[in-house]
């Protein structure tokens, strides 16, 4: 029969269903007992080895739930028909980033296991999220695998952003903290750019409208250099507006380049992956716009030392060329003209009188020379010596016999006077 | 879609009455030339002089700038209204 086929059977002792295989071999009287902490281990280790119940997220309604002084946290999650105990150890607590409430409507992750003492399965549990938040997670990623496939978030759309911005566009809520921590970092920053904000709701249904509306509004009246589109933190419900489709589409249109600052650092929207910059909170983004006037005033000073540097060389370049014109000017000078002449004139002048005097010596003793000279060959020491000078009528002097005719008158001349003679034939 | 100022040459221009920008821009094209280093004497003299000034009008546009700040109301700009109000 039908449990032929199953090789189940009736246990003799106890009439529960069991496999054939289990049964007790044939003892009648003595039936094998679990130990209550046997088969307690047992579910345990059955419900642990289930990978499914390991990693479970269950939905559920909250109720009877406590918080006593040891920080751990009891609740049973329940719906219609079925409830489940739950408890959530003290630092996992610490952790979250709400407390639920009895009557709220979450959701919890966690793993099944067994209680032993209280002979009861619990969800030890590591997270809470608000009901719903799983469904929302699904659409994120849906939008975001659609608009990629687009192209909306390539790199090559995403245009710089200006150095030195001359106005800053900011599309956030009036009044949140993420605007005033964006106005101190622009006012410490760069007080030079001006600010225009663009007020809108960002978080609620009219958040998505509203930022569309902020960022067509602030091009066209307004017409910034760079637009900062900003909300503080918060849940995945309150940042929805900024994973909504027709806000992606506007950040994309835009003809401004648009950096992003939504929530904590670890929240991305779609809005941050279209953007043109995500910063990742909105005082980062004040700051990816601007530059830093430290470093405008260090850029300042280092024109001012170069310029400074050149002066510098251009005025001993200066110095030099004057320099030598100067020289060129004194070498030129009539007073320098007159100085160096006027020297010249003595170095002549001293070399002439050493000069003179030895040629004066040397005159004197050739004169002297001479005159002797002279002396010897003087004519009248001769005549007296007892020569005559004999003369012709023509005054020719008489130096040889063929010189005189017969009967020529001639003239002799002695030392103390002269007398006429005739010559004999 | 913001409006591009046309390069104006400001050499001519009192230096108080030019905004950083512009400041900037000639003090940069000022040290440029003179480290071309192709002027006379006097010129660049002057250039220095110049320079000098855009240098110290710059550090007081910033010593003095104050964040201005507006908002969108309807068409128009007007002063931000104080924290906390809508």
């Amino acid at each position: 029969m039908f449990f032929d086929c199953f090789a189940l059977t009736y246990h003799p002792n106890t009439g529960i269903l069991i496999q054939m295989s289990q049964l007790p071999l044939f003892t009648p009287h003595i039936p094998a007992s679990w130990t209550v902490t046997d088969l307690t281990r047992y579910l345990r280790e059955l419900l642990e080895s289930d990978e499914l119940l390991q990693d479970i997220w269950v939905t559920g309604e909250v109720s009877n739930f406590s918080r006593p002084a040891s920080g751990h946290v009891y609740f049973t999650l329940k719906d219609s028909s079925a409830s489940l105990r739950c408890v959530m150890w003290r630092n996992a607590v610490l952790r979250q980033s709400f407390t639920p409430r009895d009557g709220d409507a979450i959701e919890v992750h966690g793993a099944i296991s067994v209680y032993e003492a209280g002979g009861q399965y619990q969800l030890y549990a590591d997270v809470f999220r608000q009901a719903g938040e799983g469904a929302l997670y699904q659409e994120f990623l849906r939008l975001k695998a659609m608009l990629e496939a687009e192209g909306l978030f390539a790199q090559e759309r995403k245009r710089p952003i200006p150095l030195k911005p001359k106005r800053i566009g900011i599309v956030t809520s009036p009044t949140g903290a993420a605007l005033q921590d964006m106005l101190n970092t622009l006012r410490r920053r760069y007080p030079l750019v001006e600010v225009i904000l663009a007020p809108t709701p960002v978080q609620g249904d009219e958040a998505p409208l509203g930022i569309i509306t902020a960022l067509h509004d602030v091009v066209m009246i307004a017409h910034p250099d760079v637009i900062i589109l900003a909300r503080g933190g918060g849940s995945i419900e309150d940042l929805w507006g900024f994973n909504d489709e027709r806000v992606a589409r506007a950040i994309a249109a835009s003809p401004v380049p648009v950096i992003t600052g939504v929530g904590h650092e670890t929240d991305f929207t779609i809005a941050d992956f279209v953007a043109d910059l995500r910063a990742p909170t909105p005082t980062a983004a004040a700051e990816l716009a601007t530059p830093n006037q430290a470093d405008l005033r260090l850029d300042l000073s280092d024109l001012s030392d170069r310029l400074n540097r050149l002066l510098q060389s251009f005025t001993s370049e200066l110095r030099w060329a004057f320099q030598g014109l100067q020289n060129q000017l004194e070498k030129n000078s009539p007073l320098f003209q007159i100085q160096s002449n006027s020297q010249r004139v003595d170095e002549l002048d001293h070399r002439l009188s050493a000069t003179s005097s030895h040629l004066l010596q040397l005159t004197r003793i050739h004169l002297t020379g001479l005159i002797q000279h002279m002396a010897a060959l003087n004519p009248m020491a001769v005549l007296e010596r007892g020569y005559a000078i004999v003369t012709n009528q023509a005054g020719e002097t008489i130096a040889c016999v063929g010189q005189v005719s017969a009967d020529e008158p001639l003239n002799v001349k002695v030392s103390d006077g002269d007398f006429d003679v005739h010559v004999d034939g | 879609m913001s409006p591009t100022k046309p390069k104006t040459k400001t050499d001519q221009l009192p230096v108080e009455g030019l905004s950083y920008e512009q400041a900037l821009a000639e003090l940069e094209a000022i040290v440029a030339s003179l480290e071309a280093n192709k002027l006379a004497l006097d010129a660049s003299m002057a250039l220095y002089e110049r320079g000098q000034a855009l240098t110290k009008h710059c550090v007081a546009l910033l010593d003095k700038a104050e964040l201005r700040v507006k908002q969108l109301s309807g068409d128009s700009l007007v002063d931000l209204a104080v924290e906390g109000e809508g």
